[in-house]
């Protein structure tokens, strides 16, 4: 990269805020007309309320700041990845809570649980995009100027730049020196507009010149890539008030319907009216898995997870449709996910009068790879007693040497639900709400399993068990015979186990799936935006922004050339640019001039000590 | 398929041993050949002294020779003439380069060493029927390949032999570590993998790491070479001899500035890469996971890498960041980078839960 610091002290084109290293040097400021640099020199008297608002103003979008608060974000982020967060992993704070009882609420009280939520990390963020458009409009309304202007002058002493040639071209007798180098800058006009410079002429006082700059997309490729960061930051900020998202467990052969009654949770944007959410119906016809053989690594992997539906929108016909993982299916503008699938028990519960008073299939949640899952039934009404049944269901059932049983395997090969019997008081009368996943035991009696003495109740798919104190029935459905049903008691005994083995029970138990639907309108701006951002990324860094000029000044028959170039910003190029122009053109010249040009001086040579303004930096080349 | 699945993937392992042992090689060589290019600085100093000696004892001394007469201290000027050597010996190509022998042999062997891993990735990736870098071993193994590929690749450009030692040794660490440490037999591919995205989403972000790789390793020398520029223009002001400036190798190595210049230019193309897998994995989330962005710990550490090297590419264009400050940016960077792939894989809580290191998680 080169660049002539003495050159950009002047002149500060693409404007930079002041302590850019291309930008204006705070000494040139004083006696500027810009009132805005007037304001920060040092010789300012006293500053009024308007004053020190200008100066603060202009600290903040100074580029020191700008990354003093860009580090201060990526520092900021971090504490986030280390405590859990409210958003990401809820259940990770609560297990912090439990934890940490001492530090959690110094913790909460810093809003560590909410770190991207937090007045800290919102204050560093917001404060850096003020920066950045504080910094951008201005550096906007300048580069539309400088799209619209001429190309600079071209300076007097082209050899006072880093990147210069310069040749001298004797021509034959006869030619008319101030014709040819005419016809000369002519080619060199031809030759840089054809390398998509803008070009303007500069001729007089003896000598033809052309002065051509290119690369204005660099800048615009910097400001629309700060722009779009802005957009992305809108986008996701006004997007979030028109999203919203929502859980609800499906089971084989039911439907969903999209209403906010409907979701076993729901989280709205602020925007959004949960009475209106647009109508549509979804019904699991079946969910399909497949497990990784017992005999390969990876055995019992699960994977190709579908959930087939059947989606019904308003006014439309019901349609086929799958889910995959990576895969969520399009209704009416929501987007629905696969979040999880686990099995769904129907277990019919019969009086002693064998009258049925509970006939659900039951979503149990899996506790672990092998599928075994937990599982509650309650019944508050048609027994003696309220009942609850705490279930644990292996589709593999093996019995651990401690006689507890455990699943071995998540595909249906030996299924196998346990019941403890719990009667009393469901807690629920009073209207408290409950989650149907767990059974809070308090105010009842356990009448099975545990240390009851009285073995769990033991079932497989088609076999009905009675109820303690003969109030009835349970039976756990076999879906693929759903009227089967063998009254067992106690325990699975070794004959029983037998006698599964070959069955298959493969379609013996319903699914469920769990469903995540959202809405996000936004998604797409975010999108369309950080596509501009990278645009705008790639233009600012890779393409080279530099002025070029070239002088021909005809002198006692011959002609000398001059070339010179100079980068605005990052150019490492700009040497080799130089140099193929100067060869370029000097070889067109002499080749319509039929003569040849004379060695050329090296650019490396030093400019003379006149030259050198007082206090320039040196600067090295790379 | 398990017999031969079995096979592919041990005959992987063996290749991958060793082209470890041939970095391990490669290493050495280069190795040699920076401690080489100490003495040849060395000497170098040595004979220019010895030359200036002579014009003293003859009586031709002018002022400027007389002033490095006073011992090994060299002029400003020999200084800037051994840079402008150096910076042309950076870029120069083919049969212009300069040829020492052990970092010949040095990246002849990385280029061994390289075609072994390649073979090793490859049955790898045959053996599981799959792209090889859905683990934490396989994405080592990868991403280590592609630091390699882009060293070799760079190498046709810029002649940085000099990094060969830093890379190889890199390598070695990475590649024996994982080997030993996150070694899994092949499984399956979890089904929130079975994405277009593992494809891209996962090489782009392995060859932003290999660039900011490099994009270090120089950020380093511009450290030393600062420092070492530092106390030779202190030496030469004061005139004393034999001044200890650093490793002897950087004298005949390019400008702290010619670094730095390289160094970002390695570092911006990384930037761009990263910013790519940064919005490749928002998609890939919005599918998988149903938001684009939900600062899971993996994300949040995407992020902040991002913002550092942000930092690092304001920090060069800001005045009094340049130089020091922007190569320590840099640096960090890459410490992030390092972090992110090893301890936020194994320790992190989060859903980029697909290390394989562990068993459990669907």
């Amino acid at each position: 990269m080169s660049r002539s610091r003495s050159e950009s002290g002047r002149d500060a084109d693409p404007l930079r805020p002041s302590d850019h290293i291309d930008g204006a040097d705070e000494a040139d400021a004083v006696g500027s007309v810009d009132e805005k640099d007037a304001a920060s020199a040092v010789t300012s008297p006293r500053l009024g309320p308007l004053g020190w608002a200008r100066w603060a103003w202009r600290q903040l979008t100074s580029m020191r700041t700008a990354l003093i608060l860009l580090l201060l974000l990526a520092i900021a982020a971090v504490p986030g990845s280390i405590v859990p967060q409210r958003t990401a992993d809820p259940n990770g704070v609560t297990q912090y809570q439990t934890d940490h009882p001492d530090l959690f609420p110094i913790l909460d009280k810093l809003q560590l649980f909410d770190v991207y939520s937090s007045a800290w990390f919102s204050a560093i963020y917001l404060l850096l995009f003020i920066s950045l458009i504080g910094c951008v409009i201005p550096r906007l309304k300048h580069h539309w100027k400088a799209m619209r202007a001429l190309p600079p002058r071209t300076p007097a002493r082209l050899s006072r730049l880093d990147d210069h040639r310069a040749a001298t071209l004797t021509l034959a007798d006869g030619v008319d020196a101030t014709t040819a180098a005419a016809d000369a800058i002519d080619a060199a006009e031809r030759m840089l507009r054809g390398a998509r410079y803008r070009v303007h002429r500069y001729d007089g006082r003896g000598s033809y010149s052309v002065s051509a700059e290119r690369g204005y997309l660099r800048e615009t490729g910097n400001l629309l890539f700060h722009i779009a960061l802005v957009g992305v930051l809108i986008a996701v900020g006004v997007g979030g008030a028109f999203t919203y998202t929502g859980q609800r467990v499906i089971v084989q052969g039911t439907t969903f319907v999209n209403q906010l009654q409907d979701y076993s949770s729901f989280n709205p944007g602020r925007f959004v009216d949960g009475n209106a959410l647009d109508p549509f119906s979804l019904t699991l016809d079946k969910f399909d898995v497949t497990y990784t053989p017992a005999s390969d690594t990876g055995a019992g992997q699960a994977g190709d997870f579908v959930a087939h539906l059947t989606t019904k929108t308003e006014g439309g016909s019901a349609q086929q449709d799958e889910v995959r993982v990576n895969h969520p299916l399009e209704v009416a503008g929501d987007r629905v996910y696969l979040m999880g699938n686990g099995y769904a028990p129907t277990i019919i519960v019969r009086d002693s009068a064998g009258k049925v008073i509970y006939n659900e299939s039951v979503p149990f949640l899996p506790q672990d790879n092998n599928m075994t899952s937990l599982g509650v039934v309650k019944i508050p009404d048609g027994l003696p007693q309220q009942l609850g049944l705490v279930g644990f269901f292996y589709p593999t059932m093996q019995p651990l040497t401690t006689g507890a049983f455990s699943s071995v395997y998540p595909d249906l090969i030996y299924p196998v639900l346990t019941l403890n019997v719990y009667a009393g008081d469901l807690g629920i009368n009073d209207g408290t709400p409950r989650s149907v996943y767990t059974l809070d035991p308090t105010g009842m009696t356990q009448l099975t399993g545990g240390t009851t003495g009285v073995n769990s109740l033991e079932l497989m798919p088609g076999q009905t068990a009675k109820l303690p104190n003969d109030w009835g029935t349970v039976t756990f459905v076999n879906e693929a015979d759903p009227s089967a049903s063998t009254l067992v008691t106690g325990s699975l005994d070794a004959s029983k186990t037998m006698q599964a083995v070959g069955t298959d029970y493969s379609a013996s138990v319903k699914r469920f799936v769990s469903l995540s639907i959202h809405h996000d309108a936004s998604s797409v701006w975010v999108l369309v935006f950080a596509g501009l951002a990278v645009a705008g990324l790639l233009a600012a860094l890779f393409v080279p922004r530099r002025r070029m000029w070239v002088r021909v000044t005809p002198k006692d028959g011959a002609l000398r050339l001059e070339y010179a170039g100079l980068a605005r910003g990052e150019d490492p190029a700009i040497a080799v640019a130089v140099t193929q122009l100067a060869e370029r053109h000097a070889k067109s010249v002499a080749k319509a001039a039929k003569t040849a040009p004379q060695a050329s001086t090296d650019a490396s040579d030093a400019p003379a000590g006149d030259d050198a303004t007082p206090g320039e930096a040196h600067n090295g080349r790379a | 398929m398990p017999s031969t699945g079995f096979s592919l993937d041990s005959a992987s392992v063996m290749l991958v041993w060793t082209a470890i042992a041939i970095y391990a090689l490669a290493f050495i060589a280069y190795t040699i050949d920076l401690s080489r290019r100490s003495v040849a600085a060395i000497d170098a100093k040595d004979a220019a002294t010895e030359d200036v000696r002579e014009l003293v004892g003859v009586g031709a001394a002018t002022a400027s020779s007389s002033a490095s007469s006073r011992g090994s201290v060299e002029t400003i000027d020999q200084v800037r003439a051994r840079q402008e050597r150096a910076a042309e010996a950076l870029t120069a190509r083919g049969s212009r380069r300069d040829r020492p022998v052990w970092a010949r042999i040095g990246t002849t062997l990385t280029w061994l060493g390289f075609l072994f891993h390649l073979a090793a990735d490859v049955t790898r990736g045959i053996a599981s029927g799959r792209v090889p870098w859905s683990n934490m071993y396989e994405f080592a193994l990868t991403g280590t390949l592609l630091i390699v590929a882009v060293y070799l690749a760079v190498l046709f450009r810029y002649d940085l032999r000099f990094l060969g030692s830093f890379i190889t040794g890199l390598i070695v660490l990475l590649m024996g570590g994982s080997a030993v440490a996150f070694y899994r037999e092949i499984t399956p591919l979890a089904d929130p993998l079975k994405s277009v995205w593992l494809v891209v989403h996962v090489f782009v972000a392995s060859l932003a790491t290999a660039l900011f790789a490099l994009a270090f390793a120089l950020s380093v020398l511009q450290l030393m070479q600062i420092r070492r520029e530092r106390r030779a223009l202190a030496a030469a002001e004061a005139g004393t001899a034999g001044a200890k400036t650093g490793p002897g190798f950087l004298r005949l190595l390019p400008s702290a500035e010619n670094l730095e210049s390289l160094a970002y230019r390695f570092a911006i193309i990384g930037f761009i890469f990263w910013t790519f897998t940064l919005i490749a994995g928002s998609i890939w989330a919005n599918d998988a996971w149903g938001r684009y962005w939900g600062f899971d710990t993996k994300e949040v550490w995407t992020f902040v890498i991002w913002v550092l090297y942000a930092g690092y590419i304001h920090a060069r264009a800001t005045r009094g960041w340049r130089g020091t400050r922007s190569a320590w940016l840099s640096i960090v960077g890459f410490a992030a980078v390092m972090f992110n792939f090893t301890i936020v894989n194994m320790f992190f809580k989060g859903l980029h839960a697909y290390s394989g290191l562990t068993t459990g998680g669907s």
